[in-house]
């Protein structure tokens, strides 16, 4: 089923440790549209990712969603990939996306296409802590497919993947936003993703 | 949201017997504290026979808070926490799964192990039932309170030793009445049930309580 969610932010700004990261931002995204985060290091890709699925209090301004439910929640509607992946390495690789489509639910996503989605069905049974580090962020990026949520948040997805796991990265993106979902990406290097938005971050002297 | 909770509840206990002996080392420590008490008070056996709950107690603390900063630490250090943020679940509810699942692996299993390290310091029998009764009633206590210092704790270096500190003196109610149900065996003629339900009035609060505290406390942690 498509989704059909729109994400708009008015004016947020983000304080970290009595320093405005950023303030005044505004944006939206609509269903099947995709929006680049850009930027120096620090200033604040991360911070906006980790507001949106409710990790950073907002300092000012508003999240807003269109054509959700009323009683939806924002960052049940997110799927958060962040710097650390997550993996629980005493789990086999199965057992850890088995755990997160149980826990995250609606229970929707497959765990067998979780797993072809990043091409670990192979090292299925393999304990998590054997992986590489790019092997890592494969599964970590696999539990995006776990579950049916409509935005993805991404921050620095393709880290340690090599070419061939970039194209699975791109091609799951795009099926995501074909499938009408929204993602929010920050990232330095280029995607192939069209991405219809682009934000750039920064580009002034952090205020003492 | 049930099946939520009980994958959490579940996936918890699982790596608790999967990570690196957590268990082993809170079993081992209790074992050991307990054996080398006889060792320093002298063969006297009546003299342990009466301060064997209170010693049975007080070790158990010490081993259960020996594993309590995994509560939360592991998934705050691996980004776990972000995820389940991000659930169905309430942030409390999170923290009174997590913690409960500390309890099935600590507490319960302290307790029930009890009865044999009693035998060291020459626990009479007829105190067993109550001993192990206090134990089962009074740790759900010791879990959930432990987590409100795990999350307050989390990020820090040597955080253990710290969380030891916080916690040991929010310990002393339930270790107070959980002493005075075990001992009315041995003790005397006073009835072990008033201080019983003082325990079970303490673990019940707490069940309540702590993991709103502790909710608080990891928002803050993950800021």
């Amino acid at each position: 089923m498509p989704h059909r969610i729109g994400l708009a932010a008015y004016d947020l700004s983000c304080q970290r440790g009595g320093r405005t990261v950023f303030d005044g931002l505004s944006f939206a995204v609509g269903p099947g549209e995709a929006l680049l985060l850009s930027g120096p290091n620090g200033a604040g890709k991360t911070s906006l990712l980790r507001q949106i699925a409710g990790l950073l209090p907002l300092a000012a301004g508003r999240l807003s969603l269109d054509g959700a439910s009323p009683d939806a929640e924002l960052p049940e509607l997110c799927h958060y990939v962040g710097h650390l992946n997550a993996v629980k390495t005493s789990f086999s690789v199965r057992e850890n996306l088995a755990f997160w489509a149980e826990f995250l639910g609606p229970n929707d996503g497959s765990l067998d296409r979780a797993l072809a989605a990043f091409g670990l069905a192979a090292l299925a049974e393999l304990p998590a802590g054997l992986l590489s580090a790019g092997q890592k962020r494969k599964l970590a990026l696999s539990r995006l497919f776990t579950a049916s949520r409509p935005i993805w948040l991404l921050d620095e997805p393709q880290v340690s993947l090599d070419a061939a796991s970039l194209k699975l990265l791109d091609k799951a993106l795009k099926d995501h936003l074909q499938g009408r979902g929204i993602a929010l990406v920050a990232s330095h290097t280029p995607l192939k993703t069209k991405f219809a938005h682009r934000l750039a971050l920064g580009g002034k002297e952090p205020v003492a | 949201m049930m099946r939520a909770a009980l994958a959490l509840l579940l996936r918890d206990v699982k790596l608790a017997f999967r990570e690196g002996g957590a268990i082993g080392v809170a079993l081992g420590f209790y074992l050991v504290v307990v054996a080398i008490t006889p060792l320093g008070l002298g063969p006297d056996l009546n003299l342990l026979s009466r301060i064997a709950p209170g010693m049975l107690w007080v070790a158990l603390l010490l081993a259960a808070l020996l594993s309590a900063d995994r509560i939360f630490h592991n998934d705050y250090e691996d980004g776990a926490l972000d995820v389940l943020i991000t659930g169905p679940l309430p942030l409390p509810l999170v923290a009174a799964i997590k913690s409960l699942a500390h309890w099935l692996t600590t507490g319960v299993l302290l307790a029930l192990i009890a009865p044999l390290l009693g035998l060291l310091l020459n626990l009479p029998l007829q105190a067993i039932p109550l001993l192990v009764l206090s134990m089962l009633a009074g740790t759900p206590a010791v879990s959930f309170v432990a987590a409100i210092g795990a999350s307050l704790t989390l990020g820090l270096r040597r955080s253990g030793l710290l969380l030891a500190l916080l916690v040991l003196p929010l310990y002393v109610p339930v270790l107070i009445f959980g002493v005075a149900t075990a001992s009315a065996a041995i003790t005397g003629p006073a009835s072990p049930w008033p201080p019983f339900m003082l325990l079970c009035a303490l673990s019940l609060a707490s069940i309540v309580l702590a993991p709103l505290a502790a909710a608080a406390a990891l928002r803050n942690a993950l800021r």
